[in-house]
C-alpha cells in the first residue's frame, strides 16, 4: 500500500457518540429533536468533531471532566463505536471495519496507554509488555527480546520479573508505555496517562515521553485536562467542553487568544503563571516551632524503585 | 378442605417421563453408567493401593509446602491417622473416591457452564434459576431420578452428588468472569485481543482465585452429599453412619461421623491453600 507521508495520518470527519439512543439513526441537523432526547436522559458525549493529525504530531485533547474526552479517543480504535461521522487511521476508514479488519487493525495501527494502566496482574512486566505481540501471535523469543528492548527504553531494566502489584504508579505506567512502544504502530493513544501521578512523577514523566518522542517520532493523541502538561507536550490541541470542539490550534495560540470565557478560565491561571512569576509565599510562623525535616525530594523512579529493594 | 375434585397430579406424568427416558435413551444411560463406572474403580483401586502412611506422608508434605508451619503439617497428618484407628480406613477411601469423581464431573460441565452464562445473558437467564431450583431442592429428592435412571450403587451415587455439588462452581465460574476488571478488559481489546483471546489470556485466568473458591464448596458439598447417596447403596463412610444410625449405635456413629469431618477439614484446608497459588503476587 502506497502512503502518502505529507497526508495526515489520522482524519476525523464530523464525529458524534451518543449514548442511550432509543432509535438506531438520528438527524444531527433537527436541533429541536435533539434538546427533546437531551431531557429524556440521552447523553451527547461527543458533538460534531472533526480534527486532523499529521504524522509525528503530537495533538492534544483539553477539557474538564466529562466533556467528553474519554469518549472521544475510545472511538479512535472503536472500543466505542462512533454513532455518526467518519475516522480515517493511515488510510483505511476505521468507521467500516468488520470485527476480523478491526482486530487486525488493533494488533498493528494503534496502541494505547490508559490512566489505570490496564496491566494484567498476573503476568510480570516482561509478560505485560510482550503482551500485544503474542496476540499477534509473534513466537516467544522474539516477542520476549522485543520487549526487553522497549523496557530498556523506558528505564526499567532489571524490573522484569516483577508484577504490577510490586510497582509504584510511575513504573507500572512506564510498562504501560512500554507495552504501547514495542507494537511499533504509528498512532499512539494516551488518555490521561500521568493524572493519576504525584506531581514530581508527572512532571517526570512527561520528560520521558518527550525524550521518547524524539527518538520515535509517533504520532499521539493525548488526552489530558491540565493545561501546563497540553502546553508541555502539545503540538496542536483542542479545548473540548460539553462533546464540542471549541477551539483548536498550538498551545500558544490557545493562551494568546482564549476564544470565549469556557478556554479563558483554563487559560487565566497558566498565563499568570508564566508571565508574572509567583511571590513566594513564605509563612513565618510566629512562635518558635519544632524544626521540622525539609519534605525529601522524590526521586526519578527507577532510582525510588532501588530503595525499596 | 380444598376440593378433592381440584386436585390435579404432576406426579405420574413425571413418573412417565423417567420411563420413558430409561427406555428412549437406555443405551445412553448405560453407557454413561459403565465409563463413570470404570474411572471410578480406578481412581478407588488407586486410593487402595497406596499404604496409609503413603498418604499420611503427601498430605504433611503437602500441608507444609502450603503452609510452611509445622503444626499445621503434622495435624492434618494425626487426624487422618484417627480414621484408620477408627478401623474405618477402607470405607473413607471409599468415599473419597466418588467425591473425587463428582467433583471431576462437576468441574466439567460447571466451569463450562459458567462461563457460558457469563458471556451469553440469555444462557445466563436460562440457567440461573435452575440453579435456584437445584439449590433449594432437598437433597434427597435427587435421589429418586438418579436411582430411576441408574438403579442402585455407586453410580447414583456420584450422579446424585454432582446434581447436588455442581451449583456452586458454576455460579463462581460465572461471577469471576464477569467481575473482571474492565480496564484490563479494555486494555486487552485495544491491543487487538479477539473474544477468544481475551477469555483465554484475560478473562479466565483473572476469575481463576474465584473459581477456585467454587471448586472449594464444590468438593465440600460433595462430600456432604455422599452421606446421603449411601441410601441408594453408594457404599463409604454414609454406609457406616446409616447403619450405625439404624441400630441407634451413638458410638459407632460418632466414629464414622469424625472420619468424614476429618476429610472434610483436610481436603478443605489442602485447596484453601492452594487456590491462594492462584492470586496474584502482591508485595
Ligand atoms: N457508557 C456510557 N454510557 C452512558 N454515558 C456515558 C458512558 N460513558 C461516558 N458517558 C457520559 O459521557 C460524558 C463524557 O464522559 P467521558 O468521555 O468519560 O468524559 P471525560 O473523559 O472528558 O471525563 C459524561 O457525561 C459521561 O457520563
Ligand atoms: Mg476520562
Amino acid at each position: 500500500m502506497d502512503i502518502d507521508i505529507k497526508k495526515p495520518l489520522l482524519e476525523v470527519q464530523g464525529l458524534w457518540k451518543v449514548f442511550g439512543l432509543k432509535q438506531p439513526d438520528f438527524d444531527p441537523q433537527d436541533e429541536e429533536a435533539l434538546a427533546r432526547m437531551k431531557d429524556s436522559g440521552v447523553v451527547f458525549a461527543v458533538r460534531d468533531v472533526s480534527f486532523e493529525v499529521k504524522r509525528g504530531e503530537v495533538f492534544v485533547i483539553m477539557g474538564l471532566s466529562g466533556s467528553g474526552k474519554s469518549t472521544l479517543i475510545r472511538c479512535l480504535p472503536r472500543l466505542l463505536k462512533p454513532t455518526l461521522g467518519q475516522i480515517s487511521i493511515n488510510g483505511q476508514s476505521v468507521s467500516d471495519m468488520d470485527e476480523k479488519e478491526l482486530i487486525q487493525f488493533r494488533r498493528h495501527e494503534t496502541a494505547m496507554v490508559f490512566q489505570h494502566y490496564g496491566l494484567l496482574p498476573h503476568r510480570n512486566v516482561l509478560e505485560n509488555v510482550a503482551f500485544g505481540l503474542k496476540l499477534r501471535g509473534v513466537p516467544p523469543s522474539e516477542r520476549l527480546e522485543q520487549a526487553r528492548e522497549a523496557i530498556v527504553q523506558v528505564g526499567l531494566e532489571g524490573w522484569e520479573n516483577h508484577y504490577p502489584a510490586q510497582l509504584s504508579g510511575g513504573m507500572r505506567q512506564r510498562v504501560g508505555i512500554a507495552r504501547a512502544l514495542v507494537q511499533e504502530s504509528d498512532l499512539l493513544l494516551m488518555d490521561e496517562p500521568f493524572s493519576g501521578l504525584d506531581p514530581l512523577i508527572r512532571r517526570e514523566m512527561q520528560e520521558t515521553l518527550l525524550q521518547l518522542q524524539r527518538e520515535v517520532h509517533k504520532t499521539i493523541v493525548f488526552v489530558t485536562h491540565d493545561l501546563t502538561e497540553a502546553a508541555r507536550l502539545g503540538d496542536r490541541m483542542a479545548v473540548m467542553r460539553e462533546g464540542v470542539f471549541v477551539q483548536q490550534g498550538t498551545p500558544q495560540e490557545i493562551i494568546d487568544n482564549p476564544s470565549d470565557e469556557y478556554v479563558e478560565r483554563f487559560v487565566s491561571d497558566e498565563r499568570q503563571f508564566y508571565k508574572s512569576p509567583r511571590k513566594p509565599v513564605i509563612y513565618f510562623p510566629k512562635k518558635k516551632r519544632q524544626a521540622r525535616p525539609l519534605p525529601r525530594v522524590t526521586a526519578p523512579a527507577p532510582l525510588m524503585a532501588a530503595e525499596r529493594r | 378442605m380444598f376440593p378433592v375434585d381440584w386436585q390435579f397430579h404432576v406426579a405420574p406424568y413425571i413418573q412417565t417421563f423417567i420411563k420413558w427416558l430409561i427406555v428412549a435413551w437406555g443405551p445412553f444411560f448405560e453407557g454413561l453408567s459403565s465409563l463413570v463406572l470404570g474411572v471410578l474403580l480406578q481412581i478407588e483401586a488407586f486410593l487402595k493401593w497406596v499404604p496409609w502412611w503413603g498418604w499420611v506422608t503427601i498430605v504433611v508434605i503437602l500441608s507444609w509446602k502450603l503452609s510452611h508451619s509445622l503444626f499445621k503439617s503434622i495435624l492434618p497428618g494425626l487426624l487422618i491417622m484417627t480414621i484408620g484407628m477408627f478401623g474405618l480406613w477402607e470405607v473413607a477411601m471409599e468415599t473419597l473416591g466418588i467425591v473425587i469423581v463428582a467433583v471431576l464431573i462437576s468441574l466439567l460441565v460447571g466451569i463450562p457452564t459458567g462461563i457460558g452464562m457469563a458471556v451469553s445473558e440469555r444462557f445466563n437467564a436460562i440457567i440461573m434459576p435452575l440453579l435456584d431450583a437445584m439449590q433449594t431442592m432437598p437433597s434427597l429428592v435427587y435421589l429418586i431420578p438418579a436411582l430411576m435412571l441408574f438403579g442402585l450403587g455407586k453410580v447414583p451415587g456420584v450422579i446424585a452428588t454432582v446434581i447436588y455439588a455442581v451449583p456452586p462452581v458454576i455460579r463462581l465460574t460465572n461471577l469471576g468472569i464477569r467481575q473482571v476488571s474492565r480496564d484490563v478488559q479494555e486494555a486487552a481489546v485495544v491491543f487487538g485481543a479477539s473474544r477468544w483471546q481475551l477469555m483465554k489470556e484475560v478473562r479466565f485466568p483473572l476469575a481463576m482465585p474465584t473459581i477456585m473458591a467454587g471448586i472449594n464448596q464444590t468438593t465440600m458439598m460433595a462430600l456432604s452429599m455422599v452421606v446421603i447417596a449411601s441410601m441408594i447403596g453408594a457404599g463409604g463412610l454414609g454406609e457406616e453412619v446409616l447403619k450405625a444410625t439404624n441400630r441407634i449405635d451413638v458410638g459407632k456413629g460418632f466414629e464414622a461421623g469424625w472420619a468424614i469431618v476429618v476429610l472434610a477439614i483436610v481436603i478443605d484446608r489442602i485447596s484453601q491453600a492452594a487456590a491462594q497459588k492462584w492470586e496474584p503476587p502482591k508485595r
